[in-house]
């Protein structure tokens, strides 16, 4: 490999890194320096000014802000998350399984939908102006417009409630087996997969669109190519940074959209996991679920970057 | 001038909604046939001619407490706007106006707010905070600032260098001559069509919200209150929980179509006059 692309991926890296720290930062300071109290949340609004005392310096309440933010900083990047103030239990053991299974959705989810926008986005991009071009445009407008929950429940009424093809509550444990659990999981990747779609196959068909103004792709109609072998051997491949870019994005909004959808289907993973905690005032928890969505966010963003570096032919071949 | 034959079907049926919308709920007390948290009837009664769209979870009128719902919604989605656009936009004209340290010190703690999914920032920042409207509204306003300060920024960064700003500026004008008088008539029809996404946006989130039970509280309701409120029927095949969720749907579409035709319009507005 050349060195101006690993110089600038090692940026991007490095940035990917304090950008953590800031968020990090931010996320701690969100939950601590808010006029909440969390001694005062656990004990309800009757608790006397003793117990909530008690309660303070039990949780280490009293230190100042910067030592908390340290003391926990340095407990995840040991592994250790803390324990949860609702039920005791080690935070990093519940998050594992959670974990797991929500990123196994978001891959399913990514797996149908990736592929599935890139070809829509081409064949918009062939028959442009044309029916497919404006259905595709339609169901954009609906996608971006729909609620996450409006998909969900849809799904659930017609293919679990009026067709049983499938469970309307995803119910997943250890050791299920491979054809059961996808069985389980086809309503809540489905949803998921309606709810990047549209807007993925836009933007690919926007970045497809853009390469086919320039000067070549006119020279290759001008030799009499056809339009398929044109989008194949000239656009594609000089689309393929953009459409790398927009998937990754896609797939970070994927995680959001997660949290909604895995309580749609009672699923146990990590965006359950956070609601749940949340309505809990659970801060510990809260915090490590935050980082954990938050880290995987920057992840994918960082990846597309450096993936539209990897793709970018001046960079690849340098003079 | 504004010609009603002139206006693209789509737009039209756009306007025509979500006036509707807006309607049901300036006059919510006057048009709802029942109270909002009156229980009429037995619990997820089917339509009938007496309850429209039928019951809720409860045994009150779904449609009186759509439109209620309505008024919740469209309320807190308003003024989050109003909020977001306000912070964001003064925001993004004096980063851009002023330059320096301002400017490098707001664009990047927007860098950083925007590095977070907004809907878990919320969901930290709502695990402590106490739940009530006013909370709702400055969490779902300040958040979504950042996209409308990276926009107002980057408009006004274009416009400061104008010959018109130098002009005002070598006249001795003050800053907030500069943005106000000079700035924000020249920034205001992009800022505008962004507006209607954004409003789409804050119904989408608060609705996202309150579907998560960290929004409006019972026994208010906005429209994702609802869903939440009547999703446990529909695995009996009851669909009370989709017709709120319609709704967002229906309202959100129609503020799109109103969008994309004034953005449209004043783009080639633009164009006509080169």
């Amino acid at each position: 490999m050349s060195s101006p692309i690993l110089k600038l991926v090692a940026q991007r890296v490095a940035l990917g890194i304090l950008l953590l720290v800031a968020v990090s930062v931010l996320i701690f300071a969100g939950t601590q320096v808010l006029p909440g109290d969390v001694a005062q949340s656990i004990l309800g609004q009757a608790a006397t000014p003793e117990s909530l005392a008690n309660l303070r310096a039990e949780l280490g309440l009293n230190d100042p802000a910067y030592i908390r933010y340290f003391r926990w900083l340095g407990g995840v990047l040991t592994g250790d998350l803390g324990t949860a103030l609702s039920s005791g239990q080690d935070i990093a053991t519940s998050i594992g399984g959670r974990l797991w299974n929500t990123l196994f959705l978001a891959f399913c989810a990514a797996l149908i939908s990736v592929p599935l926008a890139i070809v829509l986005g081409l064949l918009a991009v062939r028959y442009r102006d044309g029916w497919v071009d404006k259905l595709i445009s339609g169901l954009a407008l609906a996608s971006t417009s729909f609620p996450e929950f409006f998909i969900g429940y849809l799904l659930v009424y017609f293919f679990a409630v009026q067709w049983q093809i499938f469970p309307g509550i995803s119910t997943v444990y250890d050791g299920m087996p491979f054809l059961e659990r996808m069985q389980a999981i086809a309503l809540p990747a489905a949803a998921l997969t309606l709810v990047v779609l549209a807007q993925m196959m836009r933007m690919t068909r926007a970045a497809i669109l853009n390469v086919m103004q320039s000067a070549y792709v006119e020279t290759a109609e001008l030799k009499g190519l056809s339009a398929f072998s044109i989008i194949r051997k000239h656009a594609l491949p000089n689309a393929v940074a953009p459409i790398i870019n927009v998937v990754m994005l896609n797939l970070a909004y994927l995680i959001v959209g997660v949290v909604v959808v895995e309580v749609i289907f009672v699923y146990p993973g990590m965006g359950q996991y956070l609601v749940d905690h949340v309505t809990k005032r659970d801060v510990p928890v809260v915090q490590a679920v935050g980082l954990i969505f938050a880290a995987v966010y920057i992840t994918l963003n960082i990846v597309a970057d450096i993936a539209s570096i990897v793709a970018n032919p001046r960079l690849r071949h340098p003079k | 001038m504004l010609d009603i034959k002139r206006i693209p079907i789509p737009a039209l049926i756009g306007i025509v909604l979500t006036a509707l919308f807006v309607i049901a709920a300036v006059f919510a007390p006057w048009i709802a046939p029942h109270g909002n948290a009156q229980i009429v009837g037995d619990v997820w009664q089917p339509m009938s001619s007496q309850f429209w769209l039928g019951t809720d979870n409860l045994g009150r009128d779904l449609l009186s407490r759509m439109i209620y719902g309505a008024r919740t919604t469209i309320f807190i989605a308003v003024l989050a706007t109003a909020l977001s656009f306000t912070l964001g936009s003064t925001l993004g004209f004096c980063a851009a106006v002023l330059g320096g340290w301002f400017d490098t010190l707001m664009s990047r703690f927007v860098d950083l707010l925007m590095a977070i999914p907004t809907l878990i920032f919320a969901l930290v920042v709502l695990s402590v905070l106490p739940s009530t409207l006013v909370t709702l509204i400055l969490v779902m306003g300040i958040l979504d600032s950042t996209r409308v300060y990276r926009l107002s920024r980057a408009i006004a960064v274009d416009i400061e260098v104008m010959d018109y700003v130098e002009a005002a500026k070598l006249r001795g004008e003050g800053m907030r001559w500069i943005i106000f008088r000079e700035i924000l008539p020249n920034a205001l029809s992009p800022l505008i069509s962004e507006l209607g996404l954004r409003f789409i946006y804050a119904i989408l989130f608060l609705s996202a919200l309150s579907f998560l039970g960290l929004g409006v509280q019972p026994p208010d309701a906005d429209w994702g209150g609802m869903v939440k409120e009547n999703k446990d029927g529909i695995v009996f095949g009851i669909g009370a929980a989709l017709i709120p969720a319609a709704a967002i749907a229906a309202l959100a579409i129609s503020v799109n179509l109103v969008a994309d035709w004034v953005l449209n319009r004043t783009t080639s507005l633009k164009g006509g006059r080169g």
